[in-house]
């Protein structure tokens, strides 16, 4: 407690400067300035639940810094609203649609779904005749249809809302014109479009749905697929607003909407569309995961490779890392600042274009590694570094130590020159060996000082999509029969990357957030812990 | 250098033999190193110099043939300036907004003594470790609602991808500049308090002026970190115009069967050629920058 008050007196009180006051005035009026203009958008969008939490928070935000004290929250506000709308936000996000079956087959709501299932499913009307065609638009803005029944000559018109403009035979007293061949050319009211202007319509003429009767459903539509023939239509399937069912006509079999499975599905188990809509799914994508056959083999080898990439990762970046760093923490060196700038240019490259130059460097055929670096073994003993399973790791594997070590090295270098001179200095007076010294005293000072940032750099690859996913793909692809597509370097990360954002078996993200979920859980509770027990130990050596 | 002689009075008349024992051997190994850490650069370099179209086996420095450098500056498919001028507003920007709020947030964890400190600088890096890869998804859907309701922050503008970033650069930020913060000794704040300094005074005026170098690393490593961003700029951006550095030559490589690898090469050397020499010139902070407090104890 006495602490706390302390710590009141130092930050408070003081002479604030007019410049800082004047500055302070005027980020917040921006801000309110912003937030002013946002909710007049809102409201005049209608959307007052937004409005209000907008509000709320703008309010929140004045009375942090306009009030006396609360210091903390006057800093960590800025960051703290970031992180929650940016990074909170899509944690929770992630873990409600893991309790979903959301994905490609189940994008939207269920209305989103019923329209979406009728509009895909159209036929044409049996028997039906086919039209020749014009479109028209009145001065008031609306498209109509103007169609010629080439079998009898009689000329139709209507529009897209059934009450305002019927579909009809349009006669002359309607001041119809046409031309020699039987095609309209006038009409009292209406312009006739040009191809051009046909084309720009939106959306496009082939979304107009001209009813033939009062009821869209049941009467039909004429539709056109290119603006030049229309056809008589009909919807596939009729819906049933207070049953809940769609009608197929073909055979007048009766789909209910199933809420547990997100589809309409036939007493046969049927499914009426592969659209289907959002629905809440329990526990069944987790189950999926730890119960699913066909997953759980993949999955254990990408879990246990995905550990063992991380850690070799770890340590082999270390290793090479620490030892440079070592060798060259010798002011005696001559142009040692020269040779470090250059050992860590691997750090500068962006790490997306390293990987793509790596992928083209190890193609087995022409890659640069198989041609000029290892040239000496011939053609006939080319290594196929991306193309066998053993190979693909030890690449993806050299690739990230070339990408990491230059971090190791950056990171040991200052720990080692942390490291005060005396401690050596006395060590070496009383006889030990360089190995000695760097073994009983370096080593163990740098791991404790480093300990977190190896958590971190295990976390880090661990997740490091772009080390597998831009040199690999994950590939190669070597069980094809698999009806999960796992790959050979495939890490945790980029195998449900490949579930959430397509592949064959189309975009689950409700399984994929599951997956993320679990993921998130995994390496936070590792580093919880690791974090704990370093903390520990850097007490213990204090 | 003259230092080093200094303490090593002896240093010219010691044998050959024994200066390649102790430090000579080091050269060499040095040129080791040197070759593994820059072979696949020099390779790239001399592959934006040939007109060859896929990875074909080739010579380095066989060719210098510099018509892929114009053709990336001035081809109309691939608006080469216009994505570079794209990454660095975005990149920058994010850099330097992130580096200022997560100093903010830093100041307050190592000078402030509140509630909820230690879990909140936990829960900061923890936060860190959600694979926000797979959270693209929510990502998207924030973006798509501002696109309807404040179309200046929505899909396909520069701002609302900045406020990503900025989401999710803080913690990480926030945490190494935790612990340099923690490295200035209190006793300065102390002595501007009794000057009648405020704490904005305090943290403006002492603590930020002396981290500067290391903000200044700070912002570089977030500026390269936006800039090597692939798959968030691929989701908000849809046309060519919008793209990103990193999108942008990935549209080079798209196609297996292109002729462009030479023009990728071209592309990445002319882009990163700007933040290499940043790096190179900064090297002496950045190892401050990126083991914040946590060397030092």
């Amino acid at each position: 407690m006495r602490k706390r008050n302390k710590n009141f007196e130092l930050y408070s009180g003081g002479t604030p400067s007019l410049r800082g006051t004047l500055a302070k005035i005027l980020i917040l009026g921006i801000v309110d300035a912003g937030v002013g203009f946002v909710l007049m958008v809102l409201i005049g969008k209608h959307k007052i639940s937004f409005a209000v939490f907008f509000g709320l928070v703008a309010l929140l935000i004045n009375w942090i810094y306009l009030r006396r004290g609360g210091l903390p929250a006057k800093y960590l506000a800025p960051g703290v609203i970031l992180l929650i709308a940016f990074q909170v936000y899509v944690v929770i996000f992630s873990g409600y649609i893991s309790f979903t079956n959301y994905g490609a087959l189940h994008n939207g709501s269920y209305t989103e779904a019923l329209d979406a299932i009728q509009q895909a499913a159209v036929e044409p009307i049996e028997g039906a005749t086919e039209y020749e065609m014009k479109v028209v638009k009145s001065k008031d803005g609306t498209i109509q249809f103007v169609a010629l029944d080439t079998t009898n000559g009689k000329i139709y018109m209507g529009g897209q809302d059934y009450a305002q403009h019927p579909w009809h035979e349009v006669t002359t007293a309607e001041g119809l014109v046409v031309d020699d061949s039987g095609h309209p050319t006038a009409i009292t009211g209406q312009v006739f479009l040009s191809d051009d202007e046909v084309s720009s319509i939106d959306p496009g003429i082939t979304a107009y749905k001209i009813p033939l009767g009062p009821n869209l459903d049941t009467d039909g539509f004429i539709a056109t697929a290119d603006a030049f023939y229309a056809q008589q239509n009909r919807f596939s399937y009729i819906y049933d607003k207070d049953k809940r069912s769609m009608t197929r006509l073909s055979d007048n079999k009766v789909f209910p909407a199933d809420d547990a499975k997100g589809f309409f599905e036939n007493s046969d188990g049927e499914i009426l569309s592969e659209i289907g809509w959002q629905v809440r799914v329990g526990w069944s994508n987790y189950k999926k995961i730890f119960g699913d056959k066909e997953l759980r083999g993949p999955l254990s080898g990408i879990i246990l490779w995905t550990f063992l990439f991380a850690f070799l990762s770890v340590f082999t970046t270390f290793v090479l890392g620490l030892t440079l760093a070592l060798i060259f923490n010798d002011e005696r060196i001559r142009g040692l600042k020269i040779y470090r700038a250059i050992f860590i240019l691997p750090y500068a490259f962006p790490a997306f274009l390293s990987a793509y130059v790596w992928r083209g460097m190890l193609n087995t055929e022409n890659g640069f590694i198989n041609r000029s670096i290892l040239g000496f073994m011939g053609p006939d003993h080319r290594i196929p570094w991306l193309e066998q399973q053993g190979t693909a790791r030890i690449a993806v594997l050299m690739v990230n130590l070339w990408l990491g070590f230059p971090y190791m090295l950056l990171i040991c270098t200052g720990a080692l020159q942390a490291i005060p001179n005396d401690l050596t200095e006395a060590a070496g007076i009383d006889g030990a060996s360089p190995w000695k010294i760097v073994r009983l005293i370096k080593l163990p000072l740098l791991l404790v000082s480093l300990a977190p940032l190896l958590i971190a750099s295990f976390a880090y690859n661990f997740n490091n999509f772009g080390a597998i996913y831009l040199v690999t793909g994950g590939g190669p692809f070597l069980n094809p029969t698999l009806k999960v597509n796992a790959g050979a370097t495939d890490i945790l990360i980029t195998f449900v990357y490949r579930i959430a954002f397509g592949g064959a078996q189309g975009a689950d993200y409700g399984l994929a957030s599951a997956f993320s979920v679990l993921i998130f859980m995994l390496i936070g509770s590792i580093s919880f812990f690791s974090f704990k027990r370093t903390r520990g130990l850097e007490e213990l050596t204090q | 250098m003259t230092n080093v002689q200094a303490h090593h009075p002896n240093v010219r008349r010691r044998s050959a033999g024994r200066w390649f024992k102790q430090v000579g051997w080091k050269h060499i190994l040095a040129l080791v190193v040197i070759a593994y850490a820059t072979f696949p650069l020099v390779y790239i370099v001399s592959t934006s110099l040939t007109n060859m179209g896929g990875i074909e086996n080739f010579t380095l420095f066989g060719q210098f043939y510099t018509k892929n450098y114009s053709d990336l500056l001035t081809s109309p498919d691939y608006p080469f300036l216009t994505w570079m001028k794209n990454t660095v507003t975005l990149a920058g920007f994010t850099a330097v907004i992130s580096v200022f709020i997560s100093a903010l947030a830093a100041f307050a964890f190592s000078r402030l003594r509140f509630k909820g400190r230690r879990p909140g600088l936990l829960a900061l890096i923890l936060i860190q470790m959600f694979p926000s890869i797979l959270g693209l998804t929510a990502v998207y859907g924030i973006l798509s609602k501002l696109t309807d309701y404040v179309p200046a922050i929505g899909l396909g503008t520069k701002a609302g991808l900045i406020l990503v970033y900025l989401g999710g650069s803080l913690g990480g930020g926030t945490y190494l500049m935790y612990g340099f913060f923690n490295t200035i000794p209190k006793e300065l704040d102390e002595a501007a308090k009794i000057d009648g300094a405020t704490h904005t005074q305090i943290y403006f005026k002492i603590i930020l002026r002396l981290v500067a170098p290391v903000l200044a690393v700070m912002a570089l490593l977030s500026f390269i970190g936006t800039f090597g961003d692939y798959v968030l700029a691929s989701i908000v951006f849809n046309t060519t115009d919008q793209y990103t550095v990193a999108v942008g030559l990935n549209l080079l490589l798209a196609d297996p069967w292109s002729k462009n690898w030479a023009m990728f090469a071209a592309g990445a050397v002319m882009s990163s050629l700007p933040i290499v020499i940043l790096f190179v010139s900064l090297q002496k902070y950045i190892t401050n920058g990126l083991t914040g407090g946590a060397v030092k104890g």
